[in-house]
């Protein structure tokens, strides 16, 4: 059991990539997670240079380190920070809305440069929690631990209607802006053209009577 | 315990965390470009790509996914969204690819979902070890259904935010469009005016003074 127990506990720590993409060192790559307030966000990555030697990847060390910049929805800063080649972010919305998870390396090339090989994966709101982990530190059975993952699951959806009707609220607000903007403008635009019209018939004429043309 | 089951232990442990993942990813698709995420992939594992343009140009995009041969098992060109299940036919890395290569001008922003395997309910815990009790199976069945649920949000999510940003792109080019119709207006009400009366005003000394 005591081995169980370890196993566990190795396998919550490394964490295992799933999906992987390749960008230019000085180019920069961004994800957007549209997300309630207070959700959390874990962003695991590990980053690979390539080996033109072995035609391959090869874990960079300690020469190429990952920019991390974190925005919420209304442009703010949240986070910024140079990590290793290897890191676990992780962060607690404040705001609703989009966040912009930016990721490029530290080089200090300004082009060219080699390709990098990121390994990523983003988890958000309960999929973020490690309930291996939960269970070891609250020394939870079981059926409590799975009790613990449908309540985080419901809050998690709870929160996510909430913000729902928060963006159906911003969305109808847009659309009647819309509706109002152009049923003004259109009004507008037909004195204009009425005034207009009247104007240049006046100016005509008395510019023509002026001449003695009429 | 000898350091082999240990290590066997390990390795399933390991296996069980690799096998359930699933990675939902929303990402800006430039101009011209051609963005591509691997995944290494073990054969029999059932796979499944969602994936939806949520703003920009025409909504479509080009997607395609290249099995370890590097034969395109999936193609679908200049759609809006979709959703494609297969089975890993062979062992090794697959590739999803979204290209824009057809937009000259306009970025997209693209949501995908990537999911490989089964999900499994409690990461890392490993294998029940015995029957699962009435209590539990209920559990994992309440667990199932919400994930259903969150699959329904997130896709009513992306579809209320294709129609917002939709919207507030029609309202703003219904602003500039209306600003610069009356601008035009205005010009060129004036102008024929000014055009009218110089038209008669140049010619004035040479022909009418007859009259």
């Amino acid at each position: 059991m005591n081995f169980l127990g370890l196993c566990v506990v190795l396998a919550s720590l490394s964490p295992s990539f799933a999906l992987y993409f390749h960008i230019g060192e000085t180019e920069r790559k961004c994800f957007i997670e549209e997300i309630p307030a207070d959700t959390t966000v874990v962003v695991n990555y590990k980053v690979e240079v390539y080996d033109p030697r072995s035609n391959g990847f090869m874990p960079s060390g300690s020469e190429i380190g990952m920019h991390v910049e974190v925005k919420d929805g209304d442009g703010k800063l949240i986070l910024s920070r140079v990590y290793s080649h290897e890191g676990r972010i992780s962060f607690t919305s404040q705001s609703p809305g989009e966040h912009v998870i930016c990721l490029y390396s530290n080089t200090t090339k300004w082009i060219g440069g080699t390709q990098l090989r990121v390994h990523l994966d983003i988890q958000v709101g309960e999929h973020a929690i490690d309930y291996a982990n939960v269970a070891q530190r609250e020394k939870l059975t079981e059926l409590q631990l799975r009790m613990r993952q449908l309540l985080d699951q419901v809050q998690q959806i709870a929160k996510e209607q909430n913000y729902q009707r928060f963006r159906e609220e911003k969305f109808r607000d847009t659309s009647e802006s819309t509706n109002r903007g152009v049923f003004w403008w259109s009004l507008s635009q037909l004195v204009i053209l009425v005034t207009m019209g009247i104007w240049q018939m006046r100016h005509l004429k008395s510019f023509f009577e002026a001449k003695k043309l009429v | 315990m000898g350091l082999r089951t240990l290590e066997s232990i390990l390795l399933g442990l390991l296996f069980i965390t690799h096998l359930a993942f699933g990675v939902e990813l929303t990402f800006e698709l430039l101009d011209n470009a051609k963005d591509c995420f691997y995944e290494d992939i073990k054969i029999n594992t059932s796979v499944t790509v969602e994936y939806q343009v949520v703003t920009g140009g025409a909504y479509d995009v080009d997607v395609t996914i290249e099995n370890p041969r590097n034969e395109i098992i999936y193609r679908n060109t200049k759609s809006q969204f979709d959703s494609h299940t297969f089975i890993a036919d062979y062992s090794g890395v697959f590739a999803v690819c979204f290209s824009n290569e057809f937009s000259t001008f306009s970025h997209k922003l693209v949501y995908m979902d990537f999911q490989v395997g089964d999900e499994q309910p409690l990461q890392g815990l490993g294998e029940h070890v015995s029957v699962m009790t009435q209590m539990e199976s209920s559990a994992e069945l309440i667990h199932k259904s919400l994930n259903s649920i969150n699959d329904h949000q997130t896709h009513h999510r992306l579809r209320e935010t294709q129609g917002r940003k939709r919207a507030e792109d029609l309202n703003e080019r219904v602003f500039w469009w209306s600003l610069l119709e009356t601008i035009t207006i205005l010009v060129v009400t004036v102008g024929q005016v000014f055009v009218l009366k110089n038209f008669f005003s140049e010619k004035r000394p040479a022909q009418y003074s007859r009259l």
